[in-house]
């Protein structure tokens, strides 16, 4: 970090300081004078915010662990006492629990920022990929949380979230014990995850303090995906973008403010408010709104994986090596690609209305060895909804394109966009009960999230012109955006 | 991380069988976990003796699933996700084959609480138990 060249500072103390460990000279060149593209638009507000929400997060958590007892027997009533008796206790936890919703929108968005204009792409795959541990990082969190006020949903939640676990071949059983440190959810697994919960979030705070420093070595994308050239496609960070950082952040907790006041339990679900029975489940379980496009593609892998639809993995495989490998698009042969994928899909069909069941139960498609998996679906579901979060984390070795924004690539903007809408439909699915027309819904959006990183982001990269990019950001901005 | 050994001492549970009626079913805890005790009626017994092996998901005789044919023992957690099936009150649903359903995604159980419909992978299991007398068990 800072050190070498240093600039005395006028004031006494600070000069003391700084000459000893020269943090103020670290702020002044990350955060005063550190040159920012200047064509940032609103949507480069939402690290700042997260960031904000961060500290949010646990100052009140802090306050909420004052109060809060980790025990079966008590954690509930110490919720509501925080709610009822505590001094402005209802304030902390619902800042706290719409906290954790706000955190997901604005990490969400910040995602997307980074899909849209490419900022995952060369050199930023690290900082990336650290952002993706962050999320990951934060959906653990997140969940745990959920578990500690032990209301029914906390209780059916942790139950059905840790029995996924259990799809793991041979160790599954023994790790879901370990998880609980029990034969099922109880005490012990409440202790182990307040635990974790609490420390959880230093962890996050550790990553997020990676993530900016790799931000700081690679310095900032922006909306036109091009790197500045030099001095006048830049401003000083400070004030231009702490004064538009601290506009957007002052919007964004006015929302936030209104549901805490106004709406504080929409996000939450009733049944949390029960408190937890083992003995009853609770007749329709969801997980928190921001998990549930993720448990959509879990309930989506319905079928096992049968010697057909192997084949047809296997092949759709075969048919992308040559994409992936390093030849030249005139020495791939289309064709058989096509021909390749038809075969793959006509399988893939065989062997999932082999497993499908019509309205009598009977199987709809009586094929021999069809009932014999390889991976169960339970397993399936699984591998796909963990596999979802590997397939973000690779996005920069899947889409090898040149042009970073999707302003300049129309198709892959398509794509882009398509993939958000059907991400939501995902979340409408995930939300509804697992029957009836949702099921293939889902099924066909699970599809598509898959191919857009295995399949179309790779075929793009290759085949996409795109338009051409403006010379310089300073050029760009004064023929003004087109 | 793995369970201590005062959790592990609780992992025996004793029950006394004798106020149980024929078609009632009791619910008891054993380690943290519901266990369905049902005294079964003749008809449920013969429901689930006579099912062809071949349409059942995991293949599995009712003779090898109880010690005594009237009582049925199982640790009344789905084997999908882990939720508590319903059946056990007479008002309750039971499912499409009269043993119990699992209200989360939908699977169904019949009289020996086998898997018989939905993502279930497995028979409702059955835990490791003993008669110490004629109308007592012990569960673990
Ligand atoms: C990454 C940041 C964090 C996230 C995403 C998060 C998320 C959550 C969520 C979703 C809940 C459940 C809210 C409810 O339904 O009542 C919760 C509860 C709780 N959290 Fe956090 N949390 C974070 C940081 C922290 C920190 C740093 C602490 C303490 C040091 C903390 C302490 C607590 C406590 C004591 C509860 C239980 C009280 C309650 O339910 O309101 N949290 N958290
Ligand atoms: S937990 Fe019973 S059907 Fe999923």
């Amino acid at each position: 970090m800072a050190s070498g060249e240093r600039t005395a500072f006028e004031n006494p103390v600070v000069e003391w300081i700084d000459s000893r460990l020269p943090i103020f000279t670290m702020m002044q060149k990350e955060y005063g004078v550190f040159p920012t593209p200047k064509n940032f638009n609103y949507f480069w507000n939402f690290g700042a915010i997260a960031m904000v929400m961060l500290m949010i997060m646990l100052v009140t958590g802090i306050f909420l662990a004052m109060h809060y007892t980790a025990h079966t027997s008590m954690a509930f009533d110490s919720v509501e006492r925080i709610m009822r008796d505590v001094n402005s206790g209802w304030l902390i936890r619902y800042i706290h629990m719409n906290g954790a919703s706000f955190f997901f929108i604005a990490v969400y968005i910040h995602m997307f920022r980074g899909m849209y204009y490419g900022s995952f792409k060369k050199p930023r795959e690290l900082l990336w990929i650290l952002g993706v541990l962050i999320f990951v990082l934060m959906m653990a969190t997140a969940f745990m949380g959920y578990v500690l006020p032990w209301g029914q949903m906390s209780y059916w939640g942790a139950t059905v979230i840790t029995n996924l676990f259990s799809a793991i071949p041979f160790v599954g059983d023994s790790i879901v014990t370990l998880l609980w440190g029990g034969f099922s959810v109880d005490n012990p697994t409440l202790n182990r995850f307040f635990a974790l919960h609490y420390l959880m979030p230093f962890v996050i705070f550790a990553v997020v303090f990676l993530h900016v420093w790799a931000l700081h070595v690679t310095g900032s994308n922006n909306p036109l995906g091009i790197e500045p050239k030099g001095k006048q496609d830049t401003l000083p960070f400070h004030p231009y973008y702490t004064m538009k950082d601290t506009f957007g952040t002052i919007v964004f907790l006015f929302i936030y403010a209104f549901f805490v006041f106004y709406a504080p339990d929409y996000m939450g679900h009733p049944d949390n408010y029960i408190p937890a029975d083992p003995l009853v489940t609770p007749a329709f379980i969801v997980p928190e709104w921001y998990f549930l496009p993720f448990y959509a593609m879990l309930r989506s892998i319905t079928f096992g994986v049968n010697i057909y639809i192997g084949a047809g993995a296997v092949l759709a495989v075969l048919a992308m090596i040559p994409v992936y490998s390093k030849k030249t698009n005139k020495e791939l042969n289309i064709g058989a690609m096509v021909g390749m994928f038809a075969v793959a899909g006509a399988l893939f069909m065989l062997g999932y209305f082999a497993q499908l069941k019509n309205g009598a139960g009977e199987i709809m498609l009586n094929l021999p060895l069809a009932d014999f998996f390889f991976v169960s679906a339970k397993l399936g579901g699984v591998a796909v909804m963990f596999g979802s979060l590997l397939l973000v984390a690779l996005m920069p070795w899947l889409d090898t394109h040149g042009i970073r924004s999707a302003r300049f690539r129309p198709l892959y903007k398509t794509a882009l966009l398509v993939f958000v809408a059907l991400t939501f439909v995902l979340g409408i699915a995930g939300g509804k009960p697992a029957e009836g027309l949702w099921v293939y819904i889902g099924q066909l959006a699970t599809l598509y999230y898959l191919a857009f990183f295995l399949v179309i982001l790779p075929l793009l990269s290759r085949f996409e012109k795109g338009r051409d990019l403006p010379p310089s950001i300073h050029e760009a901005v004064l023929q003004g955006a087109k | 991380m793995n369970p201590a050994k005062d959790t592990l001492a609780m992992s025996t549970t004793e029950v006394d069988l004798a106020p149980v009626q024929t078609g009632q079913s009791i619910t008891v805890m054993w380690r943290g976990k519901p266990v369905f005790i049902r005294k079964r009626t003749a008809a449920e017994i013969e429901d689930a003796a006579s099912v062809d092996m071949s349409v059942l998901v995991d293949k599995e005789a009712d003779e090898a699933r109880v010690q005594k044919p009237e009582w049925l023992v199982l640790v009344g957690i789905c084997t999908h996700l882990g939720c508590v099936p319903v059946g056990q009150k007479p008002t309750d649903v039971k499912g499409e084959y009269n043993g119990w359903f699992c209200p989360c995604h939908g699977s169904h159980y019949d009289t020996s609480g086998r898997i018989r419909k939905g993502p279930a992978p497995k028979n409702l299991a059955v835990p490791p138990y003993e008669f110490i007398s004629d109308t007592s068990i012990k569960i673990g």
